[in-house]
């Protein structure tokens, strides 16, 4: 690339996100309250999607249960502004409690009453529970499609657990926070959903350059070195085992973030999260987007979410099919997805072949074989 | 003792589910590294299909045979979803091989899209598309020889193609003018009531048994019987496995494994129909029906071993007696003065729900032990 073509980047870039920073700064007043609502809700899914593109784009884990790490976060949120609200109920506890006979409040939420913890358990608990989940999968070399029936069955784990719990956390009706108080504001109002919006627009870029920030490096090398190649990678004397659990923790707190945002966003919370088709869905943004570019993650979840809600107003039992066929294709025809397709020599050949740009006479360049081998 | 025997009844007929479930799905995904999450959409076809059986055999025409319903349901289905799954694995799965996870988000689609079908299509325009399918795709298999190798042959199945077709519109209105149920779409679950030989209770060894769950174990035993026989005995079982021990010599040696592959899929999808007749018999039938089963299908084949059968029924056995014990809280009654937090645990897994919250973590216990299941397959390579 010459300088010319760095200017102009540079410079398209500059516009990019001067364009960005002004429809973020102006989306609250120039789109209807629901409208933001939604919008806000799926850049929150950008960030979980941005954690599935981490593990299953660079690293080739296929985890269908980032649900799990998704609905913790979730809790972790609504258990803190359920706590900080429920102070005209008997014993100072949240209201569902007593309706199943719960005199005190049971003893592992006792931290959640401070906002500085919650901050924090909000994307460590997953974390940490993905670590663990993660190391003890990874040690004994479960890897593929083990380690995606895995994680799926995990996920079912978690939801009937979750399911079955009334006393703990009111089971399958899960935790409300819209009616609850936030700052002495009401957090299903317009101007703490206003708030929220741009806290997500905010985080959703912070997450977008610390994913980039990590694959950029050495790190970022051996984990697309374990999805090429994963015994190469020990035999060269590195631990994948260590990796690929820092990589899925990572992806667990992206994930803790994500749903923690999303809960006080739809002003729920409950095991419907942890459903197999929901987590799918999370891995259908990123493949349709483009795995392997965080971009394509991003917008991906925005825009299949965005169309999901658009035709779902429409025609409600087309979405189905529309999701089903939207899958099959970008599989059977773009592996890669729409942005990785874009980024490829195939646009290019497109138009050649429509005769929009003139076709070169010789070879651009040889064709090296980046991977080295067949 | 009795109380032990309890369980094993009951872990069978629970594990028999499970087992006709997974053993279409041990085939697919065991032999041919397929992971296919429409598995259960197929088994939900098997079970509709039941379901439509039932209500043409109540027409006045086919009434004296009413009671044998079941039997044909079951052959119906078996051919049903091995259909579909054919036309699964010629459109689809087949461009797919050799990377199971793309597999997986595609045959996710499938699934979507079949659930969505069932919900908005009339099961008689549904069944007219089935019937259509299975002409178009038989009747060329029966021309001569001769027209087979002549060059208009596509003319010929063009012509079958349309014949099928004709058929197919003739039988679905034909079904849904006779059967008004059967005409109208609907999302709602439908019930599937069993012959009158096949309600009630039976008494085996002092256990009263319902007789629909000795039906299940029934079927479940010659399915197993069958596909064991067909496997072992049958040219065809014997090039399945060749292939699967060695794909690339297979076909040096003249075996044809895109055909092998047809037929694999073919047969897996078509248990998962005979399943489906199982399921339909326990409880309603609805879109969301294959959901239920599919992940723990999954885990019996993980936990038995991919690629073998005995794992599969060792597993789901396992599984099924293991639920039992754990989702009705035997142990305390096998061990009634434990000490009181022990008791208490056992208390709060002693739920359908909780039970398999605890039989999943098992799975994964037991994995962290022997990561390749019950009876791995046995070998030198790095991969494995």
């Amino acid at each position: 690339m010459n300088t010319k073509n760095i200017k102009i980047n540079g410079r398209l870039k500059f516009i990019f996100w001067v364009l960005l920073i002004a429809f973020v700064v102006a989306a609250p007043s120039l789109l209807p309250v629901f409208r933001l609502n939604l919008l806000g809700r799926y850049l929150s899914l950008a960030i979980v999607a941005l954690g599935v593109d981490l593990i299953w784009g660079f690293t080739g884990l296929l985890s269908l249960g980032q649900g799990i790490f998704f609905t913790l976060g979730g809790y972790c949120v609504a258990m803190y502004l359920q706590l900080n609200s429920s102070s005209e109920f008997p014993n100072n506890i949240p209201e569902f409690f007593a309706l199943y006979g719960v005199k005190d409040l049971p003893f592992f939420w006792a931290p959640f009453k401070s906002l500085f913890f919650t901050l924090f358990a909000a994307w460590l608990i997953p974390a940490l529970v993905a670590a663990i989940l993660g190391f003890l999968v990874f040690r004994n070399r479960i890897k593929g499609v083990y380690f995606s029936i895995l994680t799926q069955a995990s996920l079912l784990v978690f939801f009937n657990f979750f399911n079955g719990q009334q006393k703990l956390i009111n089971g399958t009706n899960g935790l409300k926070t819209d009616v609850t108080q936030l700052f002495g504001q009401m957090v299903g109002s317009e101007l703490i959903q206003r708030y929220f919006f741009w806290i997500t627009v905010f985080l959703v870029i912070t997450a977008w350059f610390f994913s980039k920030w990590l694959i950029k490096g050495r790190f970022g090398n051996i984990l697309i070195g374990i999805r090429d190649d994963e015994p190469r990678v020990r035999f060269t004397g590195y631990n994948p085992v260590l990796f690929k659990t820092i990589i899925f923790s990572i992806a667990g707190a992206l994930a803790g973030i994500s749903g923690a945002l999303y809960t006080v966003q739809s002003g729920i919370v409950s095991p419907q999260f942890m459903t197999v088709p929901f987590s799918i869905e999370m891995v259908i943004w990123v493949a349709v987007g483009g795995r392997g570019t965080l971009l394509g993650a991003i917008l991906g979840a925005v825009f299949i979410n965005y169309a999901k809600s658009l035709v779902s107003e429409a025609l409600p039992a087309s979405w189905m099919f529309i999701q089903g066929g939207l899958f099959i294709l970008v599989v059977t025809t773009l592996p890669q997805g729409i942005l990785g397709w874009l980024y490829s020599e195939s646009p290019r050949n497109l138009l050649q072949r429509f005769g929009f740009i003139r076709k070169i006479k010789t070879y651009p360049s040889l064709e090296i074989n980046k991977n080295g081998e067949s | 003792m009795e109380l032990l025997l309890d369980s094993i009844f009951n872990g069978i007929a629970i594990g028999s589910v499970l087992l006709v479930a997974a053993l279409g799905l041990a085939i697919v995904f065991g032999l041919m590294g397929v992971i296919n999450l429409a598995h259960g959409e197929l088994m939900m076809l098997g079970a509709y299909t039941t379901y439509v059986t039932q209500l043409i055999f109540k027409l006045p025409i086919l009434k004296p045979f009413y009671n044998w319903y079941v039997i044909i349901s079951i052959f119906l289905a078996f051919i049903v979803s091995g259909v579909v799954g054919i036309i699964l694995e010629k459109t689809i799965i087949r461009k797919l091989y050799g990377s199971p996870l793309e597999t997986l988000l595609a045959t996710w689609g499938v699934s979507l899209i079949l659930q969505q079908f069932v919900r908005s299509v009339p099961l008689s325009y549904g069944s007219g598309l089935i019937i259509s399918l299975l002409i178009g795709m038989v009747l060329p298999l029966f021309f001569p020889t001769k027209i087979k190798e002549s060059i208009k042959f596509k003319y010929y199945k063009l012509a079958s193609w349309s014949f099928a077709t004709l058929i197919g519109i003739l039988s679905a209105e034909l079904i849904s003018s006779l059967i008004s149920k059967l005409g109208r779409a609907s999302s709602r679950n439908v019930d599937v009531t069993a012959p009158a030989w096949m309600r009630g209770q039976i008494e085996i060894l002092g256990n009263t048994f319902p007789k629909t769950r000795l039906m299940i174990i029934i079927i479940t035993l010659i399915s197993v019987i069958a596909i064991i026989c067909f496997l072992n005995q049958s040219a065809w079982g014997i090039r399945i496995r060749a292939v699967t021990q060695n794909r690339q010599m297979c076909d040096c040696l003249g075996i044809s494994t895109e055909k092998v592959d047809v037929i694999t899929f073919g047969i897996g999808s078509g248990l998962a129909g005979v399943a489906g007749v199982a399921v339909s018999l326990l409880g309603s039938v609805g879109p969301n029906v294959g959901g239920n089963y599919i992940v723990g299908c999954f885990m019996v084949v993980v936990l038995g071993g991919v690629g073998n059968l005995l794992g599969t029924i060792f597993a789901s056995f396992g599984i099924g007696i293991m639920t039992d014990l754990i989702g009705a809280g035997r142990l305390l009654n096998i061990w009634p003065n434990m000490p009181l937090s022990l008791s208490n645990t056992i208390n709060f897994f002693a739920t359908t729900s909780m039970a398999r919250v605890m039989i999943f973590a098992l799975i994964v216990i037991f994995l962290q032990f022997k990561p390749s299941g019950l009876f791995p397959q046995k070998g030198r390579m790095v991969e494995s």
